[in-house]
């Protein structure tokens, strides 16, 4: 596995909408690669024949009767945003044409 | 003063019963602990483990049961047993009519429009809520030092930390400031506070308790549970807010066995209990490993049966946790958006943007954990990475799940310390995010796994005179076990003692100097 470096850390807060100054990624990426680092021998813990596991108590066809039931008045919803225009939430530019 | 400390220090189970005698109002009981928070909570050497106090609300509830008490009849029965016993909230969990932050200043001043399955359940038992506790920063932390609100500092020691994520609402159960909270615990987040504060804290089986209005963290981990001074306690809440809620898909179908019943009949005889090997020695230190030695001792005298197990996969644990922990989080952050909830900032100058207005707003509004742990969810999970290390996670996540299964054949119950360390000094491992992860390097294995965990105080370390935990896990589903066992070892560690752990405690009220800060209102105050 590669180590991840300065250029990895702003494409991935690129990605992941986080904005960071120079000093910001420098730190950044000598923390990650000290804890990318530490947790690299979980790639080489279990063979091919380990089925994963994403639940510890899977349950499935989680169902409910088809039935309406309890939902929010556009007031509530739009109780906690920043910014809202007649029953709406209000976004800034969604395309780059400002 | 000895008369509202003497009430402050009974056990919500004591609590309940002078209520239902009428020898105490629930009134009293609430004022006497909205008095005692006004008292060590603020200021510059406050506990600050509240974020914001709802006195009004919480005696209007106190009120309210002490009318239907007083009227008597029909409705007086149908109470509750904890009906007017005061309880304090993890400000993860989201209530109506009171600001929910999660720690972050990307929710500051926002207010959920719903109540969370366990308010509601807490409601419904007209328990009266004190105020919201403080929180590492989505739960991402080990000593709450990651609050944008500043840190909550341990009742024992005020230059150290009470644990994370949920030192606040461990601290407060500790400084007196509340009879019993709530907390989450996703890698150790209610356990380890609960060691370090002297305290009792248990995550329950994963969707045992609903995790509906649970700000998620990690939702495959997160687990919302009971805080609390005594094993009964925590068995009284757990009861409360267990079972099954259909708005959670992951709630377990099953009825909730009766834990309270199996905190009162506790007995350890011919009972198997499991050391596990790779959770003590070498790493932890001494003073837990001997505190450690003397529960087994006490169990053993009790005509418990110890045997040794090892859990030889239990080593990737922790890389596996930080691999799977990040990952569900960085999706599920990923709403804080700048559109739907609180914080929206605007970049200086440039196109005004979207993309750009929510690049600016998650940098301005998370701290630097939240980012260092999206960042390497964001990493884990991208194209070409994520077979070597999300994929290979979720195969130790099986691995764990299997020492767990063995271990369970030879062993009824299995214990260790519950973290290898008492609590550190503020800020001694802020700039060490890898040192800080260790500390839960115990309790992480029984998130993985789905299983139960309890912690509570096993005494005071030898060298530096701090609260030491250890911990009880159970196999899925029996919940029931760790208050039989947890409730025998605290009676007889009490027995030793002369009484409870937090009798040795500090002195609060007479520590606080200066003039006392007026806590009621919101957070903006502090």
């Amino acid at each position: 596995m590669a180590a991840i470096n300065r250029d990895d850390v702003a494409h991935l807060a690129r990605l992941a909408h986080i904005e960071m100054s120079d000093q910001e990624l420098d730190r950044m990426a000598g923390e990650l690669a000290v804890i990318v680092d530490s947790v690299k021998s979980v790639s080489q813990a279990a063979g091919d024949d380990v089925p994963a596991t994403s639940h510890p108590i899977p349950l499935s066809n989680v169902f409910r009767e088809d039935v309406v039931g309890h939902t929010f008045t556009a007031e509530q919803a739009l109780s906690g945003a920043p910014d809202s225009d007649d029953n709406r939430f209000k976004v800034p530019a969604i395309l780059d044409e400002a | 003063m000895t008369e509202t400390h003497e009430l402050i220090r009974l056990s919500a189970a004591e609590l309940a019963e002078k209520l239902a005698a009428g020898e105490v109002t629930s009134v009293e009981v609430t004022q006497t602990y909205l008095d005692r928070i006004a008292e060590v909570d603020g200021g510059e050497r406050g506990v600050n483990a509240f974020l914001h106090v709802n006195a009004e609300e919480a005696l209007a509830v106190a009120a309210e049961v002490d009318a239907i008490r007083a009227a008597g009849g029909a409705e007086a029965e149908a109470l509750h047993v904890l009906a007017g016993v005061p309880i304090a909230v993890k400000d993860l969990i989201v209530t109506i009519g009171q600001p929910t932050t999660a720690g972050s200043k990307i929710l500051e001043g926002w207010h959920s429009p719903y109540d969370a399955t366990v308010v509601e359940r807490l409601r419904a038992a007209k328990m009266p809520i004190l105020g919201k506790t403080n929180l590492d920063e989505f739960a991402m932390g080990s000593s709450t030092e990651h609050s944008a609100f500043g840190p909550t500092r341990n009742p024992w020691d005020l230059d150290r930390i009470p644990g994370g994520s949920g030192g606040g609402s461990a601290a407060a159960v500790a400084a007196f400031e509340a009879p019993l909270a709530l907390g989450t615990d996703t890698g150790g987040s209610i356990r380890q506070p609960g060691a370090v504060t002297g305290t009792v804290g248990v995550k329950p089986t994963y969707g045992s308790v609903s995790r509906y209005g649970a700000i998620a963290m990690a939702s495959s981990l997160d687990q919302i549970g009971p805080v609390s001074r005594t094993v009964l306690d925590s068995a009284l809440l757990h009861q409360v807010i267990g079972g099954h809620d259909p708005r959670d898909s992951t709630s377990l179908p099953d009825p909730l066995a009766d834990l309270v019943a199996a905190a009162k009949t506790g007995n350890v005889e011919g009972m198997r209990i499991g050391i596990i090997k790779e959770l003590h020695g070498e790493g932890y230190q001494a003073g837990v490993e001997n505190r450690f030695n003397d529960s087994l001792e006490l169990l053993k005298e009790a005509g418990a049966e110890i045997v040794e197990v090892s859990c030889p996969n239990f080593q990737y644990a922790l890389g596996a946790y930080y691999l799977i922990m990040p990952s569900e989080a960085s999706s599920n952050l990923a709403k804080f958006d700048g559109v739907r909830y609180g914080l929206r900032v605007l970049p200086e100058d440039g196109p005004m943007t979207i993309e750009r207005v929510m690049g600016a707003t998650r940098a301005a509004g998370f701290g630097d954990e939240v980012k260092r742990r999206i960042i390497l969810g964001t990493y884990a999970l991208s194209a070409g990475y994520y077979d070597a290390y999300y994929g290979s996670a979720q195969k130790v996540r099986t691995l764990v799940q299997r020492d767990f299964d063995a271990a369970f054949t030879v062993a009824d119950v299995l214990i260790s310390p519950t973290a290898p360390t008492t609590a550190f000094r503020l800020g001694e491992k802020l700039d060490d995010p890898l040192a800080m992860y260790l500390n839960d390097v115990a309790t992480i294995p029984a998130n993985l796994a789905g299983v139960p965990g309890l912690s509570l105080p096993s005494g005071l370390a030898d060298e530096d005179g701090l609260p030491v935990g250890i911990q009880l896990l159970a196999p899925a589903r029996e919940d029931a076990r760790l208050y039989r066992v947890g409730a025998v070892l605290e009676s007889l560690l009490e027995a030793k003692w002369g009484g409870p752990l937090l009798a040795q405690a500090p002195d609060l009220a007479a520590a606080a100097s200066g003039p006392v800060e007026t806590l009621v209102g919101s957070q903006e105050a502090k």
